[in-house]
């Protein structure tokens, strides 16, 4: 299978999901993550979930995981693109991963970034 | 009683149904049970023979007693109109059993005048009588399903109907829920708020339960969720148009709804949605004050 592409975007890693993935996968793309943000000193993380039909507890606890580990490296993480069918299923099931901060787009998720560092002024949204 | 003698039985009260048909038909269509086709006799006695073939059919296959035998399914349709007819009335059920007991007497009769063998009246008449009450069975049944389909259908329609989401402002939307949120209404409310979201990208929703009598655990369950499950999605929700009592019984039910953000009118949360956007609204010098 291959490899979820990691993009840096001024200082923000894109990551972008394309594919069902396996747990195995899934814990590999954990540890990756970590390791790039500390080696390309990111400031943010975006995953962008948008393709997924399907999340299950496992990836959504990985979610949170990745979050918690990479604010401890000083870097936020977006999870962007959710569907309403996986939000609903989630939030049935009970995950409804507080502290994970969420944006409707990869766009909407860039801005926060902008907005947080001060870098770009963002007039409107 | 053996089979052979059913056998036995269903023939001869079904060589009786053929050969009384004209004098039956004669008595039923007469019959409060066939009155109600707007008193038009020719088309009450075609209903009547179709209806007493089918009965026919149904006790020569020895099935008099069964409401699913082929004999009575075929006349569904002109008993789905007569109880059509009857639906009008709210005594359904006492005017099918009167009519049925006007069907039973005059067969019963016609039964005992024929002269059938001593060993067979008795059962034969079992037959017919369970006949008679198997169609009165079958007619309860058509006559309950119709009503069942209209609730189904109006309960559908009404479902579409309650639930319009509005996109009050670019990456604005509301969602006014209206009456009682039972577990499917809410459901589509939030299926359609979300799907809503996603087509246009917008960041602020406001659920606005102005129209809502009352909000129990459930339904504050609900709300819940749906905001939970636009927090996902990377939207915020707000929740608007708690009126006073529902804020005070949500308070004694012991109903948090966390960190939510609630503001009492449609207004405010609108207000609040723009300020999340970054816009706010002014009034200019050629206002009407």
């Amino acid at each position: 299978m291959a490899q979820v592409p990691i993009v840096n975007i001024h200082g923000v890693l894109l990551v972008t999901i394309q594919d069902e993935l396996l747990d195995y996968a899934v814990s590999e793309l954990q540890q990756n993550i970590a390791e790039q943000v500390v080696d390309q000193r990111a400031r943010g993380v975006l995953i962008d979930i948008s393709v997924l039909d399907v999340v299950d507890s496992f990836l959504a606890r990985t979610l949170h995981d990745i979050a918690a580990a990479t604010s401890l490296l000083a870097a936020q993480t977006v999870v962007v693109g959710m569907r309403p069918a996986v939000a609903i299923t989630l939030v049935e099931l009970g995950l409804v991963l507080p502290g994970l901060r969420t944006a409707l787009s990869v766009e909407d998720g860039l801005a926060m970034f902008s907005r947080d560092s001060g870098m770009v002024r963002a007039a409107g949204r | 009683m053996t089979t052979t003698e059913d056998h036995e039985i269903s023939s001869i009260v079904g060589d009786f149904l053929e050969r009384c048909r004209e004098p039956i038909v004669a008595e039923w269509s007469g019959s409060l049970f066939f009155q109600a086709s707007d008193g038009d006799r020719e088309q009450a006695a075609a209903d009547c023979a179709e209806v007493l073939a089918g009965m026919r059919r149904a006790v020569l296959a020895g099935k008099a007693d069964d409401p699913g035998a082929e004999g009575y399914a075929s006349v569904r349709n002109v008993l789905e109109i007569l109880a059509a007819q009857h639906d009008s009335d709210a005594r359904i059920v006492a005017n099918i059993a009167a009519g049925m007991r006007s069907l039973k007497d005059p067969l019963l009769s016609l039964w005992h005048e024929e002269r059938i063998r001593a060993d067979a009246a008795a059962p034969g008449a079992a037959v017919l009588a369970a006949a008679v009450d198997t169609l009165g069975l079958v007619l309860l049944d058509t006559a309950l399903s119709a009503g069942r389909d209209t609730i189904a259908s109006q309960r559908e329609q009404l479902a579409e109907l309650s639930t319009p989401v509005i996109n009050l402002w670019d990456g604005v939307l509301a969602i006014p829920l209206i009456g009682t949120l039972d577990s499917m209404r809410s459901q589509i409310a939030t299926e359609s708020l979300l799907q809503a979201i996603l087509d246009q990208q917008a960041h602020v929703a406001i659920l606005d339960i102005t129209g809502v009598p009352t909000v129990d655990t459930m339904v504050a369950q609900h709300l819940l969720k749906t905001v939970q499950a636009a927090r996902l999605m990377g939207a915020e929700c707000v929740i608007s148009g708690i009126r006073p009592q529902i804020a005070h019984t949500m308070v004694q039910l012991g109903i948090d709804l966390g960190e939510v953000v609630t503001r009492a009118r449609l207004a405010d949360a609108f207000t609040y949605a723009l300020g999340k956007l970054g816009l706010s609204v002014v009034g200019t010098e050629r206002g009407g004050v």
